[in-house]
C-alpha cells in the first residue's frame, strides 16, 4: 500500500502544516521508504503472532498517587514563544 | 400519525478526584494559579515519559464493577491524535479497542418498573488543558484575537462511560444520569458535579417509528450543563427530528449545541475533515493486566448501590420520593430519622425539605425525631434553629421543648388588648381600610412573647377584636 500524494496532503492538513511542492514530493518518497522498510516484516509467517504494541514483556507499571513538586513558573515558560501573564499565548484556533 | 420512538445513548465523562494527574505526579485539584501545576510530562516536553496513576486505574475498575462490567484481562492505552493548543503532545492518551471495563449494565428504576441500560465500555483517559479565547466580539472561539492556555488541567484523569442506545426518553436519560452520578459519588472516586464540569454528558439521539428494528441517523448533542438541560435538550432534538422526518426531510449526522434560552438546538460549524484520530497503541506505556486479586478485593468492597436501594425504598415512600432521596443524598438523613422511630413518610419529607441543606450529626437523631414529633407544640424558630444547629452541636431537647408555642387564647387576650389600647392611631387606620396594619399588631405580639405566640391564634384574636 503506497502513500499517495493525497495521503501526504491529508496528514499535513490534520497537523496544520503548510508544505511546499518540493516538500510534498520529498515527504511522499520518505514515507513510502519507511513503509517499505517496515513492510519487510510481512514477509515472515506471523499469522499466529498477536500484534506487538510494545517490545517489553512488562505489564502494570504504575506510580503511586502521591504529589511531587511541579515546575517553577520560570521553567514552565522557559521555552514558550509567547506568554501573557502566567498563560501560554497561542494564535487563535478554530 | 405513526408513533415515534426516541433512541438515546449517552457518553459521560467524569473527573477522578485523585490527588495527582493521570500520567505525572503534578497535583490534580482545581483552583490553583494558572500553570503552577505543570511539569515536563503534562506540558509535553520532548522525552518526558508518562507513568499511569495507580489509584486512577483502581477507581476505574471499581466503577466498572459497580456498572456490572467485565474487567478486561488486558487493557492498553492508545494515542488519539488531533491538533489543538490544549493538547501540546498532538495526541491525547486514551483507550481505544482494549478498554479497562467492557459490557456492563445499569438498572434504572422507573414508576412502572425498571429498565436495563447497557454499558458498552468505561475507559480511562487524560483531560486537555484549558483554553481561554481572548478578544473577538463575544469572547468565543470565532473571531478571537488569540488564545491563552492554562495547563493545570492538562493530563488530569477522566473516565469515559458509553451506554448502549437503550434509553427511550429524555426523562429516562435524566434518571440514568442521576443514578450514575450518585453511584460515582458514593464510590468516592469523583465529586461528579455538572456545574463544576467534573461530570459532563453528551447525548446521541435518533428517532424511529414504533416497531422499526434498525436505527436511523443520529445526531450528537453537546454542551449541556445540568440534568434538566440534558433532558430539555434531548426533548428539543427529538421534536426537531420528528418534524424533519414528517415533513419529508432527512436527518443528517451532525453535532449540535443546546441553547437553553431559545430551547432549541443549533448545529456546530462543520469541520472540513471528518474526525480522523489515527489511533495507535501508546508506545510509552506498557499494557495493564488487572490482577485477579485486586479485582476481587475491589468487588468485595462495593457498597450497596443506589439502584438497589431505590428498589426497596420505593415500597416505603413511593417511587418519586425514593428516586429523590437517593439521587440527592438526602436518603441517609431520612434513614437516621427512621432509625430513631419516625415514620418513613414524615422522615422522607423532612429530609428533602427542612434538612435538605443540613447534614445533622448522627448523635442528634433521637433529639430530631423527638422535636419533629412535637413540632406543633414548639415555636417555628425553635424548630428551625434546632435543625440548623443539628449539623454542628448536640441538641438539648428539654431546652428546645421549653420554647413552647403560646396557643392559649385566654393567655394572649390581655396582651392583645394592651397592645391595641396603646396603638390608637394604627387601630384607626386599620378600621379605615388599611388591612396591612394587621401585620404590625402581629409583630408587636410576637415581640412581647419573644416569638412564642402561635401566629394563627394571634391573627384570629386580632381580627375578632378589630373587626367587631
Amino acid at each position: 500500500m503506497a502513500i499517495t500524494r493525497d495521503d501526504v496532503l491529508h496528514v499535513a492538513k490534520l497537523a496544520e502544516l503548510g508544505l511546499t511542492e518540493e516538500e510534498i514530493q520529498r515527504l511522499q518518497q520518505q514515507l513510502n521508504a519507511i513503509l517499505d522498510a517496515v513492510g519487510k516484516v510481512s514477509e515472515l509467517a506471523l499469522d499466529d503472532v498477536p500484534p506487538t504494541s510494545h517490545p517489553l514483556s512488562v505489564v502494570n507499571v504504575f506510580g503511586a498517587d502521591e504529589p511531587r513538586p511541579s515546575l517553577p513558573l520560570e521553567d514552565v515558560f522557559a521555552n514558550a514563544p509567547a506568554r501573557e501573564d502566567d498563560l501560554f499565548r497561542v494564535p487563535p484556533s478554530a | 400519525m405513526p408513533e415515534w420512538e426516541p433512541v438515546i445513548g449517552l457518553e459521560i465523562h467524569t473527573h477522578l478526584k485523585t490527588r495527582t494527574k493521570m500520567f505525572c505526579r503534578c497535583e490534580a485539584g482545581f483552583g490553583a494559579e494558572p500553570n503552577t501545576r505543570t511539569c515536563p510530562v503534562c506540558l509535553a516536553h520532548p522525552g518526558a515519559l508518562p507513568v499511569p496513576n495507580e489509584r486512577a486505574i483502581e477507581w476505574t475498575i471499581k466503577l466498572g464493577l459497580a456498572l456490572s462490567c467485565r474487567i478486561a484481562d488486558r487493557a492498553v492505552f492508545h494515542r488519539k491524535n488531533y491538533f489543538y493548543p490544549d493538547n501540546p503532545k498532538g495526541y491525547q492518551i486514551s483507550q481505544y479497542d482494549e478498554p479497562l471495563c467492557i459490557d456492563g449494565k445499569m438498572s434504572v428504576p422507573g414508576a412502572d418498573g425498571d429498565t436495563e441500560i447497557g454499558i458498552i465500555r468505561a475507559h480511562l483517559e487524560e483531560d486537555a488543558a484549558k483554553t481561554i479565547h481572548v478578544g473577538g466580539a463575544t469572547g468565543r472561539i470565532v473571531g478571537a484575537a488569540h488564545s491563552n492556555v492554562d495547563f493545570n488541567r492538562s493530563g488530569t484523569p477522566l473516565v469515559e462511560i458509553v451506554t448502549q442506545p437503550d434509553i427511550r426518553s429524555a426523562d429516562e436519560a435524566k434518571r440514568f444520569l442521576q443514578l450514575l452520578r450518585q453511584t460515582i459519588v458514593e464510590l468516592g472516586i469523583s465529586d461528579a458535579e455538572m456545574e463544576k464540569g467534573t461530570l459532563r454528558a453528551d447525548a446521541n439521539v435518533s428517532v424511529r417509528k414504533q416497531g422499526e428494528t434498525g436505527f436511523r441517523t443520529r445526531t450528537e448533542l453537546k454542551n449541556m450543563n445540568s440534568f434538566n438541560h440534558i433532558a430539555r435538550g434531548i426533548d428539543a432534538e427529538i421534536r426537531r427530528q420528528i418534524q424533519v422526518w414528517e415533513s419529508g426531510g432527512e436527518v443528517v449526522q451532525q453535532t449540535l449545541d443546546y441553547e437553553v434560552k431559545s430551547d432549541t438546538v443549533t448545529a456546530r460549524r462543520r469541520k472540513e475533515e471528518a474526525d480522523d484520530y489515527r489511533y495507535f497503541p501508546e508506545p510509552d506505556l506498557v499494557p495493564i493486566e488487572p490482577p485477579r486479586d485486586l479485582v476481587e478485593r475491589l468487588e468485595s468492597e462495593l457498597p450497596e448501590l443506589p439502584g438497589v436501594r431505590i428498589q426497596s425504598l420505593k415500597e416505603l415512600v413511593g417511587f418519586e420520593s425514593a428516586l429523590d432521596l437517593v439521587s440527592t443524598g438526602n436518603e441517609r438523613k431520612a434513614r437516621l430519622l427512621v432509625e430513631h422511630g419516625l415514620d418513613w413518610t414524615t422522615a422522607a419529607n423532612v429530609a428533602m425539605n427542612q434538612l435538605a441543606a443540613i447534614d445533622p450529626l448522627p448523635a442528634n437523631g433521637p433529639a430530631l425525631v423527638e422535636l419533629i414529633k412535637q413540632r406543633e407544640r414548639i415555636t417555628r424558630e425553635a424548630l428551625t434553629d434546632s435543625f440548623a444547629s443539628s449539623a454542628t452541636t448536640i441538641i438539648d431537647v428539654k431546652d428546645v421543648l421549653a420554647q413552647t408555642v403560646v396557643g392559649d387564647a385566654s393567655e394572649l387576650e390581655p396582651l392583645v388588648d394592651r397592645i391595641l389600647a396603646a396603638s390608637a392611631a394604627q387601630v384607626e387606620s386599620y378600621r379605615g381600610g388599611k388591612q396591612g396594619v394587621l401585620g404590625y399588631f402581629v409583630g408587636q405580639v410576637m415581640k412581647e412573647t419573644q416569638g412564642k405566640a402561635d401566629p394563627k391564634i394571634v391573627n384570629e384574636l386580632l381580627r375578632k377584636k378589630l373587626d367587631s
